[in-house]
C-alpha cells in the first residue's frame, strides 16, 4: 500500500466514523489528522481532491449538483495551494539563513578572538558574553614588546551590521600598530576610519589602554565608553576611571586626551561595557556601587575566577536574560 | 515600555515631546517621526525628553544619526529637560560637547 493510499483509506476511516456518531472525538481526530497531512507537505487542493474520491467511494448515488460543487471546490482551493506552497519555501529559506546566521556567528567568534596573554607581573580574568547570537561587545588584547594593549569596545546598533563593523575596528587596529603606544591617538585615528565607514545611526565607545610592566604605570584614553574602575589596595577603595572624550564615528575632528595611572601591587585595572551597568532588574537598574560591591566580594579569588563570579550573579539578577552583550575584564597586579 | 511621542509644527519648528523609553525596540518608532524632520532644510527641532525614563545606546545611535542629518541640511536640533540617568549617557558617551543641549536637569524619574 502507498503513502497516498493509506492517508486515503485514513480520510475514510474517520469520515465515516463522523458521519455516523457526530462525536467530538471524531472531530478532534479529524484535526489530529491534518497535522499529519501538513507534515506530509499535502497541500489545501489536494486534501479538497481527497475528500471528492472519498465521498465517491462512500456515497455512489450522489447527486450530480453535488458533485460538481466539489470540483468547483477544488478550482476555489488552488489559490490557496500556491500560497501555501510559497509558505513552504519562504519556511525552508528562514531555516536556510538562520543556519548562515549560526555559521557567520561562530565565524565572528573565530576571527575575533583574542587570546589573553601571560604577563608575569599581571592576573587576567575575561569574560564576554553576548545577549543574541552575534555579539556587539569587543575586546582585543595585543602584546607588545613587554607592555600589554588592552581594548574594549561596544559597537552601537546590534546584531550583524554592528559584527561586520567589529571586523572593520579590528583590522584597522592591527593596521596602526605604531599607535598601540600611544591610546589617545589610537582612538583619534580609529575615529577617522569609524567615520568614514559607518551608518549616521552607528557609533562605536571604546576605552583603549596599555600596561607597561617596566614601571607599572597604566595609560589610556577613553572615546565615550562606560568608565571603569580602579582599585586602590592600599586605601581598599575603587576609584572611577574616567576617560573624557567623544564616541568614535560622529565628529570628524575628535582629539582624545591621554591618562595615566601608576599601578601598586594589589591594585586591579576594571574594564566593562555599558551592558554591565546597564543590567535592568525586576527592581530597577544595577547602579555601579552595586558592580563595586560584587566585585568586592569575589576579588580575593583569581581574576578569572572573579569575573566569572560577577556575571553569574549579575545574570541571577536578571533571571538568566541578559539584554545587552556583557564584557567585564580584570587586570590585577600580583607583583 | 512603550515610546509616546507629540509633535507639533509651527511653520519650521517642530516640537516633539517624548515619553517612555528609548530602547532598541521603540527606537524605529522615533527614527520614522525624526529623520524626515531633519532631512528637509532651515528647520528647528526641539525635542522635551523629560518624561524619558529609559535611553539605551540604540536610541542614542538615532539622535547621532538626526544630528548629522540637521547639520547635513542646514538645520538645528535642540535636546531639554534630560533626566539624570539620560543626562548621563549623553555625558558619558561625551555627546553633550556636540549636540545643543539645553541645560536644566530634571530630578531622576522614578
Amino acid at each position: 500500500m502507498t503513502g497516498k493510499d493509506a492517508i486515503i483509506d485514513r480520510y475514510q476511516d474517520l469520515i465515516t466514523t463522523y458521519i455516523k456518531g457526530k462525536s467530538e472525538t471524531a472531530l478532534y481526530k479529524g484535526q489530529q489528522f491534518s497535522r499529519k497531512l501538513i507534515e506530509q507537505q499535502i497541500s489545501p487542493e489536494d486534501v479538497i481532491s481527497l475528500h471528492i474520491q472519498v465521498m465517491h467511494d462512500l456515497f455512489p448515488d450522489m447527486d450530480e449538483d453535488m458533485r460538481d460543487s466539489f470540483d468547483f471546490l477544488l478550482e476555489v482551493m488552488i489559490g490557496y495551494g500556491f500560497a501555501y506552497r510559497e509558505h513552504q519555501s519562504l519556511r525552508d529559506k528562514q531555516q536556510q539563513l538562520e543556519s548562515e546566521i549560526e555559521v557567520a556567528a561562530s565565524m565572528q567568534q573565530t576571527l575575533l578572538l583574542s587570546d589573553v596573554p601571560e604577563v608575569d607581573c599581571l592576573d587576567i580574568g575575561v569574560i564576554s558574553v553576548p545577549a543574541k547570537k552575534m555579539n556587539g561587545d569587543y575586546f582585543n588584547f595585543v602584546k607588545d614588546g613587554n607592555a600589554l594593549s588592552v581594548a574594549v569596545a561596544d559597537i552601537i546598533g546590534k546584531g550583524i551590521p554592528a559584527a561586520l563593523c567589529m571586523s572593520m575596528i579590528k583590522y584597522a587596529m592591527d593596521s596602526l600598530p605604531q599607535q598601540q603606544q600611544k591610546p589617545h591617538l589610537l582612538l583619534e585615528n580609529l575615529n577617522h576610519v569609524v567615520e568614514q565607514n559607518v551608518h549616521p545611526n552607528m557609533f562605536i565607545t571604546m576605552l583603549h589602554g596599555l600596561y607597561n610592566p617596566d614601571n607599572h604605570t597604566f595609560s589610556y584614553a577613553g572615546a565615550g565608553h562606560e568608565p571603569g574602575f580602579i582599585y586602590r589596595a592600599s586605601e581598599d577603595r575603587f576609584e572611577d576611571m574616567i576617560a573624557k572624550g567623544i564616541v568614535l564615528g560622529v565628529s570628524r575632528t575628535a582629539t582624545y586626551q591621554p591618562y595615566e595611572k601608576a599601578i601598586e601591587i594589589g591594585d586591579m585595572i576594571i574594564l566593562l561595557s555599558d551592558g554591565v551597568t546597564e543590567c535592568r532588574t525586576s527592581k530597577g537598574f544595577i547602579e555601579r556601587d552595586e558592580i563595586v560591591a560584587l566585585i568586592r566580594k569575589h576579588m580575593d579569588r583569581p581574576a578569572q575566577e572573579l569575573v566569572q563570579s560577577v556575571f553569574e550573579e549579575l545574570e541571577k539578577l536578571q533571571e538568566f536574560e541578559l539584554r545587552d552583550d556583557f564584557t567585564l575584564i580584570v587586570l590585577k597586579r600580583v607583583v | 515600555m512603550n515610546l509616546q511621542i507629540n509633535h507639533h509644527t509651527i511653520e519650521q519648528t517642530h516640537s516633539l515631546k517624548l515619553a517612555g523609553e528609548v530602547d532598541a525596540y521603540t527606537a524605529p518608532k522615533l527614527k520614522e517621526v525624526l529623520v524626515p524632520l531633519t532631512e528637509k532644510e532651515g528647520q528647528e527641532i526641539i525635542i522635551d525628553l523629560s518624561g524619558i525614563e529609559y535611553m539605551d545606546s540604540t536610541g542614542l545611535g538615532i539622535f547621532v544619526g538626526a544630528l548629522k542629518s540637521t547639520k547635513a541640511n542646514n538645520s538645528s536640533m535642540k535636546l531639554r529637560g534630560m533626566t539624570e540617568r539620560v543626562r548621563r549617557i549623553f555625558e558619558i558617551t561625551g555627546l553633550t560637547e556636540v549636540m545643543d543641549i539645553e541645560n536644566e536637569v530634571k530630578g531622576e524619574a522614578k
